[in-house]
C-alpha cells in the first residue's frame, strides 16, 4: 500500500472517499431505476464494461506491459500491477483450477464498499459487479474470453470478497470487413 | 431483519479512519464518464440532465457531510453562515479536489446570495462538451453535492452551476438564514 499522500500534492490522484460515494450514488440510482437486483447487476457490468475497454489503452500506454504469455501471468498482472495502479489495492490471487484457466482474486478492502451497508433483502445485489464489467471489457481486448463473477461479497457477511475468473477462450483477430 | 445464520458488519463498528488512501484518476474519470453518459440516456434536454447531476452529488455531500465535522471539525458544527461557507472553500473543497477552491464571493446587490469561483472544475477536465449541448456543465455534480453539505448543516440553500469565469457555483441561501446569523451576530 502506498502511504498517503499529502492532501493536495498529486494531481493524478482523487479523493479515495469522493470516489467511493459517486459509486454509491450511482449504485442507489440504479436501484431506483430499476427496482431489480439482477437488472442493476447486468447495469452495473455493462458500465464497467464501458470502463474497461477504455482503461485497458490507458493500463497499456503506462503500464509497458507486453502480450501475457499464459492465464497465470494475466493473473499476476491484473492483481499485482492493475488493480493497484486503479484502485490501490492488491488483491491476492487463489484457488487455481487444476487446468489454470480458473483463479479467484480475493479483495480484503474494496475500495467500493466503504460506509456501505446493504439492506435486508437485496441477497442478489453485487454491489460492486462494475469490477465485473470492468475485467471482462478490458480482457477482451487483449482478445481473452473471460467469465467474471463474485462468489464472496463482504458485505453479505462474507469474511472476504472473492471474485471467480474463467478462461473461456481466445478471441481470434478480426479481420475488417472487404480486407483479406 | 437481520439473518439468524450470517452476522452482517455494520459500520457503526468501524473506525471513520483519516481518510482514505487516494485513487488514480482515471478511475475516477471514467466512472463519473459513464455516469454522465447514462444519466444523458435517460433524459431529454440539457437542465434535466443537470439536476440528475445535481441529485447524484446530493446522495455524495449528504454522506459526505458527517465524516467531515467528524473528521476536520471534531464533531462542532457551524452555526455562523461566513464560517459555514469558508469551511466549505477550504475544508470540503480540500477533501474533496485536493485543493481550496479559487474564490468565494459575495454578490453585490444581494445579501443572500454568494458565489464559489473556480477556474477549472476537477469532474469537467474530463468532459468534452458537445456544440449542440454548449451550456452543459457537468459541475452540477459538485452544485449536488455543496447543496447536500449546506443543507445537511442546517443552511437551507439553493445551489445552481453557470459558466462565468470558470465554473461558478451560485449559492442562494433561504431568508431564514440571513435572518438567523443577524440574530446570532445582534446577540
Amino acid at each position: 500500500m502506498s502511504r498517503q499522500a499529502s492532501r493536495g500534492g498529486d494531481p493524478r490522484k482523487v479523493n479515495g472517499e469522493l470516489f467511493t460515494l459517486t459509486y454509491g450514488a450511482l449504485v442507489a440510482q440504479l436501484m431506483k431505476d430499476y427496482e431489480n437486483d439482477d437488472e442493476v447487476n447486468k447495469q452495473l457490468e455493462k458500465m464497467g464494461y464501458n470502463i474497461g475497454v477504455r482503461l485497458i489503452e490507458d493500463f497499456l500506454a503506462r503500464a509497458n506491459i507486453g502480450r501475457c504469455s499464459d492465464f497465470r501471468e494475466t493473473a499476476d498482472i491484473v492483481a499485482r500491477v492493475a488493480f493497484k495502479m486503479y484502485l490501490g489495492i492488491q488483491p491476492v490471487v487463489s484457488n487455481w483450477s487444476a487446468a489454470g484457466d480458473e483463479f479467484s482474486l480475493l479483495i480484503e478492502n474494496n475500495p467500493l464498499t466503504d460506509f456501505v451497508e446493504l439492506p435486508d433483502g437485496h441477497n442478489a445485489l453485487h454491489y460492486s459487479n462494475l469490477l465485473s464489467g470492468v475485467l471482462k471489457g478490458s480482457l477482451e481486448m487483449v482478445q481473452m474470453d473471460v467469465d467474471v463473477r463474485f462468489v464472496q461479497d463482504q458485505l453479505k457477511g462474507d469474511n472476504i470478497t472473492e471474485i471467480r475468473l474463467k478462461f473461456i477462450k481466445r478471441l481470434e483477430d478480426a479481420i475488417p470487413a472487404g480486407e483479406d | 431483519m437481520s439473518s439468524l445464520t450470517r452476522q452482517k458488519p455494520s459500520n457503526l463498528d468501524k473506525n471513520v479512519g483519516k481518510g482514505k488512501p487516494e485513487v488514480n484518476i482515471a478511475t475516477f474519470a471514467l466512472l463519473f464518464s459513464e455516469i454522465v453518459q447514462y444519466c444523458q440516456n435517460r433524459v431529454y434536454t440539457v437542465p434535466e440532465l443537470q439536476n440528475k447531476l445535481a441529485e447524484l452529488g446530493q446522495h455524495v455531500g449528504s454522506h459526505l457531510l458527517d465524516v467531515l465535522f467528524l473528521r476536520e471539525k471534531g464533531f462542532k458544527r457551524e452555526i455562523k453562515l461566513l464560517q459555514m461557507l469558508i469551511f466549505i472553500k477550504s475544508n470540503v473543497w480540500k477533501t474533496l479536489f485536493g485543493k481550496e477552491a479559487d474564490k468565494l464571493e459575495h454578490a453585490n446587490d444581494d445579501e443572500r446570495t454568494y458565489y464559489i469561483i473556480e477556474k477549472e472544475s476537477m469532474v469537467n477536465k474530463f468532459i468534452s462538451v458537445p456544440k449542440d449541448k454548449g451550456n452543459l456543465n457537468c459541475a452540477a455534480f459538485t452544485a449536488g453535492i455543496l447543496e447536500a453539505v449546506l443543507n445537511g448543516a442546517n443552511f437551507p440553500a439553493k445551489v445552481t452551476v453557470h459558466w462565468h469565469k470558470g465554473t461558478t457555483f451560485m449559492i442562494k441561501l433561504d431568508e431564514s438564514v440571513i435572518a438567523r446569523d443577524k440574530h446570532i451576530d445582534g446577540r
